[in-house]
Parts: structure tokens; C-alpha cells; sequence
């Protein structure tokens, strides 16, 4: 399940030279990367690409699922990259198609996401013409990119091919894309796959330093009020099992950035949750009040250190870290570990003294049990609250032994499902972190799907992103997969309009949102749904969405003005926390309609 | 405080721009940064001056490694290198003042490798410094116009047997807390 370094699938095709066109080397090269799964929208540039799939769809070896929008097929791909710890792979034609991309491949380049994107574009001899459906793409497309490449010779495609799967993969995953002239597509050229890649400016894995895993044990060896901070690293290197194992050998509590949800069970004792922004206000002040920090896979974002310098001050801070480029970015460390997880923690593990850390832990329970009892899901239980039906969602799939998914979209929703949710483990959890995409949810969904038919897959959106993306519901009955969406909808832009309450003295502008009849939209693509709007129907609606084959819809028109809490305010230190307020003067009602 | 910083890269089609853009989004200032083939055919090289601290210099170099056709990044600031820069400027001349102009370009090694009856052309070639000075000393004549190189760098002979792929500074880690500098292996 995880994004560790693996071969390339041994698909056992003969890997002698052939004469093939430059369409069916694409295909050819696919395979040979264990390919069976597109995500595409046709067009122009890329129709002989399209005529040569004939063969390949016929014939059963690759599926094609063709997208109604080519920014949801980017996040099909990371969709089922993330689900799958492989390559996700996406097609789409020129100029429009290609644009159309960009916020899907930046969405999976700022998550570290394996995705390979080929692009058709105009024949070689109109390129620079403004050609129709021309687009400089891989000048549009470089920033978001781990590197991508324009084909103009037929002699380069294999190689291309290779090098685009094999920097995707390798390292710190990314977004390659490759843009294939149509003349090149057409051409005949010899095809074989036997190169060996030669990138000498490419470092994916770079040497461990025992002296560096020494001076990060020296360090944790001394530590009174010891804390680890684990990110995304740890489910990409596969290393959720070695980190438990460090957290119960040496008594540590764990702090989770988003991505990291579910890095060790968030029933485990030692578990705080997620910190930063929306952590909760002892997630943060154990960062604030620790004496070690051993961040994990984790890059320092804005959103999880809040105010740079005074985030974990009193803190020593080891950073153990795949992409060098990372050490030293946000945060200078004290140590850093530069490395594989997958090699750093099993080297680290037998140079970690047992510990207990009891007064330290004794100390943060009292902090979370303050926390519990000002918990909104302990008064609020008259209306409809977000809080109660994410919670009421992890009770319904914790019924199922099937494997659970939960796609989250951006927003307050997306916040709501990180607190009350609780994760059993990384890579349970798939949401837009690094550029916090709107949209992302139903497409991720459905590509996470398509990886696994058999999983439990819940699409969580709020009204406002759920209406970026819907046309893929088309795309859902098409390709008729079970995804389950709940939306969470509170008549607002929720997350804009908490911070308009908060820092712009409740003026609203832009915020409130009507949606259609979800029911009646989901119908016209006969998708049985259901409406909520009591907590009583809550419990009733997951059975039936459960007992359902197939996909299912459900409309939770939830109060409007719930705001997530706590909040640590932009600009300010993780321990400045706006608090959940004490019930009775709540979330004040401000008397502005939703416009639904 | 300026870095000298020289670069390795593949010559394809869009390296340059891919180096540029790389540094103009992460917003990196950069003084100047000039492009030429190296020894290698195939691969080009790019010497950069760059503003800022210790951290910064440290962010370009990773930051420019990670450019996959980006071979080899050096960060020569403390060693012994040949700083040079090539400037070409045109000044103004009148009968009286050309002898004048003439003699500071001779003080400054520069040469003149253009004239006619209104300007002259003095190519200078030195250490970004001297060629300021220089200009400095030219500009009351009135420059009519002028390009410079920005600066090139080789470090001294037996200062090249340092170099490897990737060497120089892994960030260590406390460097710019306690205040000591690069660590150049
Ligand atoms: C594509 C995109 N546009 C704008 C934003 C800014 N933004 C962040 S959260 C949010 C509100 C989301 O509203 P909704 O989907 O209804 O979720 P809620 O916060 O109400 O749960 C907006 C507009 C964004 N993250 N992504
Ligand atoms: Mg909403």
C-alpha cells in the first residue's frame, strides 16, 4: 500500500526492440510499467494515441476511464495513487486539455503524489505557432512538475517513457508529464525498453549517515518531554509498523500532520492527533511544551508550525527527511537524518533507550481531557452538528470488514473529518494537504475506487467543492463504481466563512452558496440518495447508504454556522489557540441566510 | 553577504529556463548568472551570485540539485577561485578627452578594442569590483552603452581536486544557529 521503492511490475513482455508507431510505444511503455488503468478525456493532439488504445481496451489489458473534466483526471490518478502506492497515469489532449490539468498535477506534486500525465501536442513543425489548441505546456506545467519533457523525436520516446515512470517513483514521489507531439504519435520508430536509466543530477535516494542517526539518538536518549511529529514520509516509506515500535519502546506521544492521519491508530494512547491550524489545543501545546521534537517525513508547513519562531522554542529538533531540500527550508534542525524512512527508523530503533516519560504523558492527558469536555459533541445534540455525523460515520465503517477509504474535499468538512474521525492507520485518509484543492474529493474517490472495487471508498465534500467536481458522477455510474459521497451541507462556504466571522466582523461576501437538490441531481444520474437534516436520521441513513450496492448519495444539510475548533489564527504560535467557546453563547447565530 | 555558486547541467533545450524559473518562484535573488559550455560536451555550465545568508545559499544549492538536468551544484564561495567578469563599454570621446580615457583603461588592463572619431569601445576584464571601478572612473566622459558578463569562477588548481558530484554542504543542521559557516568537505 505504500509508495515504497519497487521495481517496476515484471509483466513478463518480451523486451526485444520492435517497429511500432510512436501511439502504441506509449501504450507498450505502460505496460512494461505494470500500467492497467487510465485516466483520460480525448481530443486532437492525442487521437493516435486513442485509435492505437483500441487494441490494448480491446483485449482487456489496459482500462480507459474516460472523465468528464481533465482536472478530475489528475486527481483520479492521485486518487489511486495514494490508494495504491503506485503510479497513477493520466491522458488528455492539447492546449485545453492540458491547462485543464495543472491544478490537478500541482494538487499531486504539493502531496508528493506519483503521477505520470501524457499530453498530446501539435506536430513539431507548428510548434511555436499559436497553433490551434497549441499551449506551451511544459512551460505552463514546469512549476508543479517534478520534471517533465516534450517529445519531438520518435528515438527518444521509450527512454522518456522510462525516465517519467522511474523519477515519478523514485525518492521523494512526484508529477512527470510528458508532452508527445502528434507527428511523433503517427511515425514508426523501434521501440525496446531495456535501457538502463542514466540521470546523474537525479539523487532519489540519498546515502544514510549512521553518524547522523547516532547524534538524532544521542538527542532523543536525553529527552524529558520527548514528542513525535510524523508526516506523509512515514506511509510513503511504508514505516507505520517502525514507528509504533519506536513510540512503545521509548514512551513517546505522536503528533500527526494532516497527511499523516492515521500514521500510528489514533486509539492508541500515545496518539494526540493532528496538530497545527485545527489540531487540537493539546496537540499543540505538547509541541510548544516539548524538549525534543523528532519530526518525521514532514516538511514544516505553514499550517502545522503556525508562527515560525515560536514554534516548539524550547525544543531541540531532529529532522528525519527524504528530501534534503526540506532540512533547513522552514526550520534549521538540531539534527537531521537525510534518508529513507524505510532505512533511518530501523537503524534508529535499536539505539532508542526504553522509556516511559510518565510525568510527560500524565501531563498531556490531563491537557486532552480538558479538551473533552468542552467538545461540541457533548451538548450540541439537538440539530444536525458536522461533528456528530463525521462521528457517527467512523462508528458505521468501523462495522465493515471491508478495507475503508475516506476522501476528504477542503474545508471545514475536511477539518471536521480529521478530529472525529479516527483513523486505524495511514493511507486511510486521502485529502488535498499541500494545496487544499477544492474538488478533489469525488474525483480522488473514484480513482481510489477503481484501485480497489472492493473497498469501502467515502467521498466527503462540503456543498461548495462538491460542486466543483460533480459532472464525475457521470464518470461514477459509467464506470459503476460503488463510491459513497456524503455532503456536508451547511449553505456556506464554510472554512471562508468562519474566517470571515472571526477576522471580518461577520461579512459574509461570497460565502453563502445554494446547491441544487442533491437528491434530485443524483437521481438524474440514477444514484439513490437521501436527505438528512435531524442527528435521529443519521445512523438509519449510513445503514442503508451501507446496505446499498453500488453508489449512494447523501445530502446532510447540517446547521449552517458550526465553525471549527480550536483555531490557531494565521500569523499566530500553535499555543495561541482560539478555543472551542463554552456552550450556551456557541456559534452565535449571525441572521444571514444561506442562500438555499 | 554574496555566494558564488556554480552549476552543472544537462544541455537540452529549456535548462535554462527550468534553473530560472526554479529560482524566481522560490524567490531566491540572484545577482547575477551567466551560462556557457564547461569541458564536457553536452554539459553546460552556470555560475550564479547569489544574495543572502548561509540559509539561503544552502536552499539554492538543494533547491537546484533537485532540477533532475542539473548535474552538479558547488557552492565556491570559501574556496580559493578566479572570480572574473567581462565588460565592454562604450564612451563618449572628444580630441581632448581620448588620451585620458586611454590611460585609465591602460591602468586597468583593459583594452580598446573599438574607435572612432565619436566613442571608443574599452573591454574590460576583471573582478566585478574592478570593473565598477572602472566604470566609475569612465562615466563622467558619458557611457553611451555597455554590457557586462556578471561573474565566471574556477577555483584554483589545487583546489579542483575537491570537487565531486554532490559534495559540499549537506545542511548541517545547527550551522546557521551557532554562526559557523559552510561546510565544504
Ligand atoms: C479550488 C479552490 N478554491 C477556493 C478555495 C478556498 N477555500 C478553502 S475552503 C473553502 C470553502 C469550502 O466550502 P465547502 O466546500 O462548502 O466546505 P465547508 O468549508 O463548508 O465544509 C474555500 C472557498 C480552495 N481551497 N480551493
Ligand atoms: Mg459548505
Amino acid at each position: 500500500m505504500a509508495i515504497a521503492k519497487r521495481e517496476p511490475a515484471n509483466t513478463g513482455y518480451d523486451l526485444g526492440p520492435q517497429e511500432m508507431t510512436g501511439s502504441q510505444m506509449i501504450w507498450e511503455s505502460l505496460l512494461r510499467e505494470g500500467v492497467q488503468i487510465v485516466f483520460g478525456h480525448p481530443g486532437g493532439a492525442i487521437l493516435p494515441a486513442y485509435d492505437a488504445l483500441a487494441e490494448y481496451e480491446g483485449d482487456g489489458r489496459i482500462h480507459h476511464v474516460l472523465v468528464r473534466h481533465e482536472q478530475c483526471a489528475a486527481h483520479m490518478a492521485d486518487g489511486f495513487a495514494r490508494a495504491t502506492g503506485e503510479v497513477g497515469v493520466c491522458i488528455v489532449t492539447s492546449g485545453p486539455g492540458a491547462t485543464n490539468l495543472v491544478t490537478g498535477l500541482a494538487t499531486a506534486q504539493m502531496d508528493s503524489v506519483p503521477v505520470v500525465a501524457i499530453t498530446g501536442q501539435v506536430p513539431t513543425s507548428l510548434l511555436g505557432t499559436d497553433a490551434f489548441q497549441e499551449s506551451d505546456v511544459v512551460g505552463v506545467t514546469q512549476p508543479v512538475c517534478k520534471h517533465n519533457y516534450l517529445v519531438t523525436d520518435i528515438a527518444e520516446l521509450p527512454l522518456i517513457m522510462k525516465e517519467a515512470f522511474y523519477i515519478a517513483r523514485e525518492g521523494r514521489p512526484g508529477v512527470v508529464l510528458v508532452d508527445v507531439c502528434k507527428d511523433v504519435q503517427i511515425e514508426s520508430g523501434t521501440f525496446r525498453y531495456d535501457f538502463d536509466i542514466s540521470l546523474p543530477g537525479f539523487e532519489p535516494w540519498p546515502v544514510v549517515s549512521s553518524d547522523e542517526v547516532q547524534a538524532a539518538a544521542d538527542l532523543l536518549n536525553e529527552a524529558e518531554r520527548p514528542l513525535i511529529l510524523a508526516g506523509h514520509g512515514i506511509h510513503l516509506s511504508n514505516t507505520s509498523e517502525e514507528l509504533l515500535q519506536l513510540v512503545e519502546k521509548a514512551g513517546i506521544p505522536v503528533v500527526t500532520t494532516l497527511l499523516g492521519t492515521g500514521n500510528i491508530p489514533e486509539t492508541h494512547p500515545l496518539s494526540l492527533g493532528m496538530g497545527g491550524m485545527h489540531g487540537e489545543a493539546f496537540a499543540n501545546r505538547a509541541v510548544q511544551a516539548c524538549d525534543v521534537l523528532v519530526a518525521m517525513g514532514m516538511r514544516f508547513d505553514d499550517r502545522i508550525t503556525g508562527r515560525l519562531d515560536r514554534f516548539a522554542a524550547d525544543a531541540k529538533i531532529i529532522h528525519f527527511e527524504l528530501d534534503r531540500a526540506e532540512v533547513g527550508k522552514n526550520i534549521v534542525p538540531d539534527v537531521a537524518v537525510v534518508g529513507d524512512l524505510a532505512e533511518t527508523l530501523p537503524a534508529y530503533l535499536p539505539l532508542i533507550k526504553e522509556r516511559r516519560h510518565q510525568d510527560w504523558v500524565d501531563t498531556l492527558n490531563e491537557w486532552r481531557s480538558e479538551t473533552d469536555e468542552a467538545d461540541i459533541i457533548q451538548y450540541e445534540v439537538e440539530e444536525l452538528i458536522p461533528p456528530y455525523v463525521i462521528r457517527q460515520l467512523w462508528h458505521a465503517t468501523e462495522q465493515t470488514d471491508k478495507r475503508v477509504i475516506v476522501v476528504t474535499d477542503v474545508g471545514q468538512h475536511q477539518m471536521w473529518e480529521s478530529q472525529y474521525y479516527i483513523h486505524e492507520h495511514a493511507g486511510m485518509l486521502l485529502t488535498s494537504g499541500g494545496l487544499g484543492t477544492m474538488g478533489y474529493a469525488l474525483p480522488a474517490a473514484l480513482g481510489a475506487q477503481m484501485s480497489d472495487r472492493e473497498a469501502l471508498v467515502w467521498c466527503v465534500a462540503g456543498d461548495g467543492g462538491f460542486q466543483m467536481t460533480l459532472q464525475e458522477l457521470a464518470t461514477i455510474q459509467q464506470e459503476r463504481l460503488p463510491v459513497k459521497i456524503a455532503i456536508i451541507n451547511n449553505g456556506f462556504l464554510g472554512m471562508v466563512r468562519q474566517w470571515q466571522q472571526i477576522f471580518y466582523d461577520k461579512r459574509y461576501v461570497g460565502t453563502p452558496i445554494l446547491s441544487p437538490d442533491y437528491v434530485k441531481l443524483a437521481d438524474a444520474y440514477d444514484i439513490p440518495a437521501a436527505v438528512v437534516r435531524h442527528p435521529s436520521e443519521v445512523v438509519p441513513v449510513l445503514e442503508r447508504a451501507h446496505s446499498t450496492d453500488g453508489p449512494f448519495l447523501v445530502d446532510f444539510q447540517v446547521k449552517e454556522e458550526v465553525n471549527v475548533y480550536p483555531m490557531v489564527a494565521p500569523g499566530a504560535a500553535v499555543d495561541e489557540l482560539i478555543r472551542r467557546p463554552k456552550p450556551g453563547y456557541v456559534q452565535g447565530y449571525s441572521g444571514v441566510q444561506p442562500s438555499w | 553577504m554574496q555566494y558564488t555558486l556554480v552549476a552543472w547541467m544537462r544541455d537540452k533545450p529549456g535548462v535554462l529556463n527550468r534553473v530560472s524559473g526554479m529560482l524566481r518562484r522560490r524567490n531566491f535573488n540572484i545577482d547575477s548568472l551567466q551560462v556557457s559550455h564547461s569541458e564536457t560536451p553536452g554539459i553546460s555550465r552556470m555560475t550564479f551570485v547569489v544574495d543572502g545568508d548561509e540559509r539561503v545559499a544552502d536552499q539554492v544549492v538543494k533547491q537546484l540539485r533537485k532540477v533532475v538536468d542539473v548535474t552538479a551544484v558547488e557552492d565556491i564561495t570559501n574556496r580559493l577561485a578566479i572570480l572574473r567578469e567581462l565588460a565592454l563599454i562604450r564612451v563618449r570621446t572628444t580630441p581632448e578627452t581620448r588620451g585620458e580615457i586611454m590611460q585609465f583603461a591602460e591602468i586597468y588592463r583593459a583594452q580598446i578594442v573599438d574607435v572612432n572619431t565619436e566613442n571608443l569601445v574599452v573591454q574590460a576584464v576583471g573582478t566585478e569590483d574592478k570593473v565598477d571601478s572602472l566604470i566609475e572612473l569612465l562615466r563622467p566622459f558619458g557611457i553611451e552603452e555597455m554590457v557586462r558578463t556578471g561573474r565566471v569562477a574556477l577555483c584554483r588548481g589545487d583546489e579542483r581536486a575537491k570537487k565531486k558530484r554532490h559534495s559540499t554542504s549537506i545542511f548541517k543542521a545547527a550551522a546557521s544557529l551557532n554562526g559557523s559557516g559552510h561546510d565544504d568537505q
